[in-house]
């Protein structure tokens, strides 16, 4: 088996109203019950924005720590989700459910080894 | 003669190594290794009596070797043990694993360009110096392509299968594409490409047999590269009506036909057969006035329906032309955007230049020079331009 992480890939912006919203949770929660029941869950969750961002980093010899994201952009990760399959195309099944369900697109990364 | 052996059956043997090894490195080191060898033995010792067996047969033992001693360098004793020997390899008794080898080669999560060379390179076995100098990139860069591909499919796992049933009409076509791809490179002027591409395409027929745009895109390929020797005169580009047809390659042409018919039988229509068709429309007919333009015209409608593009839609107006008359034609080319196809302002230019604009007709080939690097297509739009000067 391998890990597959999934980036959902969210404009900069409003939420999508909350009739739009509720159906889309619904959704996503009904996919992860399926990839529970398959055991292909292994996490997932969303996302803060980028304004709840806070960036560590080496300064010299100093460790600081300072507020926001390291570059702003049109878009950020929204959620992720990992998960454990087969093959790629397994993974990308699995994303094209989140991505019809959300409208939103998805990166497929995948971790180093197996599990 | 070696070459050709393996040029023939690198595809086979790379196919049937990576579904034993799982790694595709692996495989193409093996077969590599097995073609050193025969260059090294054959002459010495003969041709085998079955070169295709002695090939895998060879190639397997060399990447049982490599796999053992990587083992035994990592020590892991019990995974090579585990390799197994078996005796020499007959090609009817193996699996034909290509199928797969092609699917994960145009996997689209694979860039469209990695598709291609892996293609070539696996399955056509092609070398990297020969796909880098049929795309005109550096050799270097063809390499680097190559790793970042394979090395994707390692590390993402694009899995070694043919895709399931729901999934397999989409990943062919994308399959398909490739295949139509190197096969337009190679109609640009580079003759090695169409002669591989048709080689892909009757590899993807003898393992798809009832797949009727398989037929359909071989068909295709089949009727286009007939009028090879016609569309090409002392460097200079003839259109498909003012062409010798007596130059046209009739066994390409009744092959290229008898697919067609196949296709009609199997009565699901596609794209490639589609285009295939209207081709053999024009194959059938003994001169260029015997062309019958209304059943190319109703073909195009056909494919208007079932993948409509801007392009079909432009080639559709040419069919127009001839079946209603130059000035309809020139109203449908009017309304499309295609103002960056060089084709588009060929085609305009041709239709007003029957109209008898001439002044207008001259612009659009200007326009159309301006957009090709083709050095034939060039020769031909000058002639046409000073055509119209008196």
């Amino acid at each position: 088996m391998k890990l597959y992480l999934l980036n959902m890939i969210q404009p900069v912006g409003d939420p999508p109203p909350p009739e739009v919203l509720e159906k889309v949770m619904a959704d996503i929660f009904e996919i992860r019950r399926d990839l529970e029941l398959e055991e292909s869950w292994v996490f997932g969750h969303g996302l803060h924005g980028p304004e709840a961002s806070t960036m560590v980093r080496l300064r010299d010899d100093e460790v600081i720590a300072t507020d926001g994201p390291w570059a702003e952009g049109k878009e950020h990760i929204g959620g992720i989700t990992i998960i454990q399959v087969e093959d790629l195309d397994a993974a990308l099944k699995i994303a094209a459910r989140f991505v019809k369900a959300t409208g939103l697109p998805m990166e497929v990364r995948p971790f180093h080894g197996e599990v | 003669m070696i070459e050709e052996v393996f040029r023939a059956e690198h595809g086979r043997a790379v196919a049937v190594l990576v579904r034993a090894f799982g790694d595709i490195d692996v495989a193409e080191d093996a077969v590599q290794d097995a073609f050193a060898e025969a260059v090294r033995r054959w002459p010495v010792e003969g041709t085998p009596p079955s070169p295709a067996g002695w090939v895998i047969t060879t190639a397997r033992n060399k990447a049982i070797d490599r796999v053992r001693r990587e083992a035994a360098r990592a020590g892991k004793q019990a995974q090579a043990a585990m390799v197994d020997e078996g005796g020499p390899v007959e090609v009817g008794t193996v699996q034909d694993e290509r199928l797969r080898l092609i699917f994960t080669c145009c996997h689209p999560a694979l860039g469209l360009q990695a598709r291609v060379a892996l293609t070539l390179r696996l399955l056509g076995g092609l070398t990297t110096a020969e796909i880098a100098r049929a795309f005109l990139v550096p050799e270097k860069t063809m390499a680097q392509r190559l790793v970042r591909a394979k090395g994707k499919i390692r590390d993402a796992r694009i899995p070694y299968r043919v895709p399931e049933e729901g999934d397999l009409p989409g990943r062919l076509s994308g399959v398909l594409a490739v295949v139509y791809l190197v096969f337009n490179q190679g109609y640009g002027g580079r003759d090695e490409l169409a002669a591989e591409a048709i080689r892909l395409g009757r590899v993807l027929h003898e393992l798809m047999p009832d797949e009727p745009e398989v037929l359909g895109l071989l068909a295709l390929m089949l009727l286009i590269e007939s009028r090879k020797a016609a569309r090409m005169v002392d460097g200079e580009l003839v259109l498909l009506g003012e062409q010798d047809r007596g130059l046209w390659d009739r066994g390409l042409v009744r092959e290229g036909q008898a697919l067609v018919r196949r296709c009609l039988e199997i009565g699901r229509p596609g794209p490639y057969q589609i285009q295939a068709a209207v081709n053999a429309v024009h194959s059938a007919a003994a001169t260029a006035g015997d062309t019958r333009w209304g059943q190319i015209l109703r073909l195009y409608d056909q494919l208007m329906v079932v993948a409509p593009s801007p392009v079909v839609a432009l080639n559709r107006a040419v069919a127009v032309a001839e079946v209603e008359g130059p000035g309809a034609a020139l109203g449908l080319v009017d309304g499309l955007d295609l103002g960056r196809y060089h084709l588009f302002h060929a085609i305009r230019a041709d239709l007003l230049r029957r109209l008898g604009r001439d002044e207008e007709a001259a612009e659009a080939y200007g326009r159309a020079l301006e957009r090709t690097d083709n050095p034939a297509e060039m020769t031909f739009l000058e002639k046409r331009l000073l055509s119209l000067r008196p």
